[in-house]
């Protein structure tokens, strides 16, 4: 695919982004940077990734890439080629019974082996923007296996009422991307503690 | 078409001249030794002085585009504070649409009726159908928590920051005998006297502010700086009476009822902000604050002055 489409429609989509959002990147106890990362952020539409991603300077974003929902994205071929080319997607799939958690981390693994960064939504699905739902436990295993990486924590303000669940019309509103101080996870702590204060690091940026 | 020849260039040249003078206090300022606070105050000053320079050359390029121009550029302004209002106010999924209407709809639908000039339907697109429609709109989405209050805030938004904000690019759609072609310049002398009225309130307060007018809804808009203020722009005002088809009277008057309806404009958006405990409406514009923060006094001044020249000189 040549390369002018897939800048154009990144800048086409950051452009909208900016139109309905404003895209606000609010960076507190973090600073931007090139690296391994894992941002993870709370879900409650479907701009979320796209928001974190138009949020980062302009350098970083191409070396960082949304983990998203093979179902959705692989769902028409516009949405395919937005994953895959644009976004730079990692897609996985997300139906737990048939997959096998190992073959799902792998290439995740290896994106951080390279030096790039991931944007997850540890929820694993859009929320009503209410409350966040507990963490699923990918976040934990890529801590465990990787160990050195930095887990930033992201609280995304206002996207469920840009483009709430059961909706395609989106309504503007300024939204902000809060970056928060990054967390690792610590010696022996267990699974359920870790993701719970991953949750709390999320939910604490929402003040 | 209608253009702002002779008279608006002198205008727009004045106030070119009065941003290098600007510029220039505000560097001399920096010179100079100052304690935290007046260092913190002369960094807002030379922000909000950055400002201006690029405010003025959107809205100056915006004009050199004619009349489409000019509506286009009003409608973007119309769009970035109606986001502002609608991002402090707490409406729920069920307004959703109803948003999506007000937002998508007929924002570009009135603004279309300014640069068509159909005055008609302009006048009352958004009082009478928008406001009928939008409430029945929500009312379909079966959500009857807060109604009221709820389907009040929406069309409060679309009031004040489609309908009130467009009555300025609709003075390009008056007829005004004798001064055809110049409208864009009324224009310009409107803007000018509201942000110039603003300015100066906040200069006189920053000078010689002593007395709060009401000190729980803002303790920077004082007594000093309302009359000093209000004087000051409508005697500027009065002074560029040869841009207007009015006689220097006559522009006493009407910039002395913008200024006044500006000050009006910009208690009443403080007293929102207050209420959702914010202190501006959006960071967009440096030192400045939001769009509404810099609009709040033309909301109010803009509908009041298009009707007394349309009643009275055309």
């Amino acid at each position: 695919m040549s390369g002018w489409r897939v800048e154009c429609a990144a800048a086409l989509l950051v452009g909208v982004c900016r139109v309905l959002t404003g895209v606000r990147a609010l960076w507190r106890d973090v600073a931007p940077q090139a690296g391994p990362r894992v941002y993870f952020a709370n879900h409650a539409s479907h701009l979320d990734g796209l928001v974190i991603w138009a949020a980062l300077p302009g350098p970083l974003r191409q070396h960082t890439h949304p983990v998203a929902a093979r179902d959705y994205w692989d769902a028409s071929p516009l949405r395919h080629w937005l994953a895959g080319e644009v976004f730079g997607a990692l897609l996985i799939e997300r139906n737990g019974e048939t997959r096998d958690r190992q073959t799902v981390l792998e290439p995740l693994l290896a994106m951080l082996d390279a030096g790039e960064a991931l944007i997850l939504f540890p929820e694993g699905t859009r929320g009503d923007g209410s409350a966040i739902q507990p963490f699923k436990s990918g976040l934990y295993h890529l801590a465990r296996q990787r160990p050195e990486v930095e887990l930033v924590p992201v609280y995304l303000e206002n996207l469920n009422r840009v483009l709430p669940k059961g909706t395609v019309l989106p309504v503007p509103l300024l939204c902000a991307a809060r970056f928060g101080a990054p967390l690792r996870l610590e010696d022996g702590e267990l699974r359920a503690d870790f993701l719970t204060r991953a949750r709390a690091a999320v939910e604490a940026l929402a003040q | 078409m209608s253009g702002f020849g002779f008279y608006g260039h002198w205008l727009l040249g004045g106030v070119l001249l009065v941003l290098v003078i600007a510029s220039l206090i505000g560097y001399r300022l920096t010179q100079r030794p100052l304690s935290e606070r007046g260092r913190a105050t002369v960094d807002n000053l030379n922000a909000r002085i950055r400002a201006w320079w690029a405010m003025c050359a959107v809205f100056a390029a915006a004009l050199a585009c004619g009349d489409l121009g000019t509506v286009l550029l009003f409608a973007l302004v119309s769009f970035l504070g109606l986001r502002e209002f609608i991002t402090l106010t707490p409406t729920r999924r069920g307004d959703h649409e109803t948003l999506f209407w007000s937002f998508f709809v007929f924002l570009p639908l009135h603004y279309w009726l300014v640069g068509t000039r159909w005055y008609g339907l302009f006048a009352i697109l958004i009082p009478v159908y928008a406001f009928l429609f939008l409430p029945l709109r929500s009312a379909l989405a079966g959500d009857t928590e807060h109604f009221l209050e709820r389907s009040a805030k929406i069309q409060w938004g679309l009031m004040i920051c489609v309908y009130a904000v467009s009555h300025a690019p609709a003075l390009l759609m008056l007829e005004i005998p004798g001064y055809s072609g110049q409208n864009a310049t009324l224009l310009i002398w409107l803007v000018l006297v509201v942000q110039l009225s603003d300015v100066l309130q906040y200069v006189f307060g920053k000078l010689c502010g002593r007395r709060a007018i009401v000190p729980r809804l803002s303790p920077n808009k004082t007594v000093e700086g309302f009359v000093g203020g209000v004087l000051s722009a409508a005697l500027i005002g009065t002074a560029l009476w040869w841009a207007t088809p009015f006689t220097p009277w006559q522009a006493f008057m009407l910039a002395l009822l913008v200024t006044l309806l500006g000050f009006a404009g910009g208690l009443v958006m403080s007293a929102i902000k207050r209420d959702r405990g914010v202190k501006d409406f959006g960071a967009m514009i440096e030192g400045h604050g939001g769009m509404l923060d810099r609009i709040d006094s033309l909301c109010f001044a803009a509908p009041v002055f298009f009707h007394a020249v349309r009643y009275w000189w055309t």
